[in-house]
């Protein structure tokens, strides 16, 4: 049995202010001045309580790719983000085609035991497009696999994606689609516009991605299947999917903090920590992002952590790999664009963050928040503190953070994740006690 | 000048400034003796990522005629993957004590990661990169012009006033951007002349007027036009239907040619294509300038690297 865990005064996501007792896995009570014998007491004053973040869209680089990641570093990096939670995604070396990788993947992560590590099943045989991957055997392993997604590359053959959507139904699964029409972004660099024609970088049209989603939600309308938007970055998508919520389409979408906060004025530096896919786009894309997210148009915000070792950013901008690591910034990154200017509560951010990707990825525990009986996944996190932020807050392999030098607001002090302590005084507690604990049989 | 990145950084005083210079160096050039003795000792490296022996070969008479010690250093195959990568490149060029270096790369912006980066702390000069900018392209480009219409008297003028048409592939060219900012800062009037293709996306933005018709640009009466080189893999790249089309509604042809005013003069940035987007009448006339923007290229060269290494580190 790991020790019982004490929480005075912390303040839920309704303003609520309340102690919270942690037996075994599961909270065990809600109130003013609990008492437990023997439990770890921990001083929330000022503290805001979070729900367990869930990401529905992580890439732990692992197998193959370990110089970038590993699901040991990625999970570090997820637990002092305040996530209890990832979904990996299946663009690993092998592929996670088949249930043996995504069993891998999932007993490495609990075997690191920071976080649930919810392996994410390729839609097509290695990423190729052209023909589905196990995704019934992926769905009936010990994964339980729920999402399915090539992303990195886009489903763009219609019949493959109407075929995936389908088939997928069978299995209450989800694709997630990561929406790039090949040909109109052919060697692309930016955001298409403006600062494109002057930086003299092959553009990214919006429409590359508009054009996918509107196909897509049709499909699903019209094979009765759900549809899930990676990372909307553009005015126009968030258009579509409004549309096509109106329209009672079960399609669910996505935003990553940097397309909240990021535009693509910083691509003037080339420098290429600002390279990621799809690109950073228009102030105004950036506001229309916001709007969709606080109407909820937008469910839910992702990171899409994509960790890079230095030497592929170290260099000249068509040169770079894309990808920003987003993990440990998450939290900070949706208070500056969206809370702290009112258009996101804390409520709002424990469902955009928390319940909505739980739901999505058909993941239980995660519907009801912190209440008495749920699992005890949660977080502490200070809204009022300010840092500004450094390499030394990264805890993954990965380097390349849009952030470095950025002033943002909030810090994670503490993390649960399965009853113990993941994240302890803001710092993470060491793997090796972590594992001891995640090892601890339970029932 | 610490670095010289691209001319949309550089101010109307400071493109005088350049170009005045640049004057200074070009009467160097008409004496029996064209070398002068200010950059002895100091080490100019012309890195080329990719190939261009026009530019080279000028740069380095340039570096040359200012006594500078000249290293050429060809270094095709810049990504991680094709081999060594622009950060141990500059490294070593650092360690072999390189004042200045003039970069060709095929990469928009890899002059200024080089510039920002704390690989080197040489001078950067842009000879060109990727689709960005041609900054000396644009300085002997206005300087052709400035001469021209000024001849000895060019000093310290701008070009306000002047209108230039530029036309062909606006959209992967770096001497139509360096040209843009640079001739407009200067006070010129620029129109852009290209298959909406051609033209990037947010050219709407840009201190320029844009036309898709040869014709009507010719009828305005232009003081300068300059012709864009077409490159081989645009034509397959799905721009334009074929080399006939382009040419015949953007090449300027002999009735072209003939249509211009008598003033107007014809440039072009080499190397040309005849008879696809410029005709051999059109360009050995004594109305183009194809070999005064060759001879002027040294003497603007000359000036950026003079500039560049006196303000440089080092020893002055």
């Amino acid at each position: 049995m790991t020790t019982a865990i004490l929480i005075k005064g912390a303040a839920l996501p309704s303003g609520t202010r309340t102690d919270i007792l942690v037996r075994g896995r599961l909270i065990a009570e809600l109130g003013s001045n609990l008492s437990e014998a023997g439990a770890t007491l921990i001083d929330a004053d000022g503290l805001t309580a979070l729900p367990g973040l869930v990401d529905l869209h992580t890439h732990l680089r692992e197998p193959g790719f370990e110089q970038s990641e590993t699901v040991l570093t990625g999970s570090r990096a997820a637990a002092i983000g305040g996530f209890t939670v990832v979904h990996a995604m299946a663009n690993t070396l092998p592929v996670a085609d088949t249930a043996g990788v995504v069993e891998q993947v999932q007993s490495l992560g609990n075997a690191a035991g920071y976080v649930t590590v919810r392996p994410i099943g390729a839609v097509s045989v290695g990423l190729q497009g052209s023909q589905l991957a196990e995704i019934g055997a992926m769905a009936h392993s010990r994964a339980r696999v729920r999402v399915f997604s090539d992303d990195g590359k886009c489903v763009s053959d219609a019949l493959l994606m109407r075929r995936a959507l389908e088939y997928v139904t069978t299995f209450d699964g989800v694709v997630a689609q990561h929406a790039q029409e090949p040909r109109l972004t052919e060697g692309a660099q930016m955001n298409e516009g403006a600062v494109s024609g002057e930086l003299g970088l092959a553009g990214w049209p919006a429409v590359a991605e508009e054009a996918i989603i509107a196909r897509d939600v049709l499909l699903a309308q019209h094979v009765g299947a759900r549809i899930h938007i990676c990372h909307l970055s553009t005015a126009g998508s968030v258009e579509v999917v409004r549309w096509a919520k109106a329209r009672g389409i079960q399609v669910t979408a996505e935003v990553t903090p940097h397309h909240l906060l990021l535009t693509e004025d910083l691509v003037r530096s080339y420098d290429a920590r600002y390279k990621v896919n799809p690109p950073l786009r228009r102030e105004e894309d950036v506001q229309a992002l916001r709007a969709g997210l606080a109407d909820g148009t937008i469910d839910i915000v992702a990171t899409d952590h994509a960790p890079h070792p230095p030497e592929s950013k170290d260099c000249e901008w068509e040169a770079a790999s894309m990808g920003m690591v987003g993990l440990e910034s998450a939290l900070s990154v949706v208070q500056a664009s969206v809370v702290d200017n009112g258009m996101l509560d804390w409520r709002d951010v424990a469902r955009v963050l928390s319940s909505g990707p739980a739901r999505i990825g058909r993941l239980d525990g995660y519907a009801e928040g912190i209440t008495v009986g749920a699992p005890a996944e949660f977080t502490l996190y200070d809204p009022t503190a300010r840092r500004v932020f450094g390499r030394e807050q990264l805890r993954g392999k990965g380097a390349n953070s849009p952030y470095l030098e950025f002033e943002l607001p909030g810090r994670v002090l503490t993390t649960v994740h399965h009853g113990y302590a993941t994240v302890l005084d803001g710092e993470l507690v060491d793997a090796e006690s972590i594992a001891k604990n995640a090892a601890v049989p339970h029932g | 000048m610490r670095h010289l990145l691209s001319t949309r950084d550089l101010d109307r005083e400071e493109a005088i400034g350049i170009l005045d210079v640049a004057e200074d160096m070009a009467e160097v050039q008409n004496r029996e003796v064209r070398k002068l003795p200010t950059l002895r000792g100091r080490t100019v490296v012309n890195l080329f990522f990719e190939d261009s022996t026009r530019t080279r070969i000028s740069f380095e008479a340039a570096a040359k005629r200012l006594s500078a010690d000249v290293i050429n250093f060809s270094a095709k195959g810049s990504s991680v993957s094709k081999g060594e990568s622009l950060k141990d490149t500059a490294q070593t060029l650092a360690s072999i004590g390189a004042d200045a270096v003039v970069v060709r790369h095929p990469a928009s912006g890899a002059p200024q990661v080089l510039a920002q980066s704390d690989w080197i702390e040489a001078g950067i000069i842009n000879a060109g990169d990727g689709t960005h900018e041609h900054p000396t392209q644009g300085l002997l480009d206005a300087f052709t012009i400035r001469r021209r219409l000024h001849g000895r008297t060019a000093r310290g003028k701008a070009l306000d006033g002047v209108s230039v048409s530029i036309v062909g592939d606006i959209l992967h060219s770096r001497v139509a951007r360096s040209n843009v900012w640079l001739l407009t800062s200067l006070g010129a009037n620029v129109r852009l002349v290209a298959p909406a293709t051609l033209l990037p996306v947010g050219v709407t933005g840009w201190p320029v007027t844009i036309g898709y018709d040869l014709d009507d640009a010719i009828a305005e009466r232009p003081d300068v036009v300059m012709m864009l080189r077409i490159q081989a893999e645009r034509m397959s790249g799905g721009f334009f239907p074929n080399a006939r089309e382009y040419s015949r509604r953007w090449g300027l042809d002999d009735a072209r040619f003939n249509a211009l005013p008598p003033t107007s003069i014809v440039m072009h940035p080499g190397p040309m294509n005849r008879g696809l987007e410029i005709s051999s009448r059109a360009a050995d006339s004594d109305r183009s300038t194809v070999l005064e923007q060759v001879t002027n290229g040294v003497s603007v060269r000359m000036a950026v690297l003079y500039l560049v290494l006196s303000t440089g580190k080092g020893p002055a």
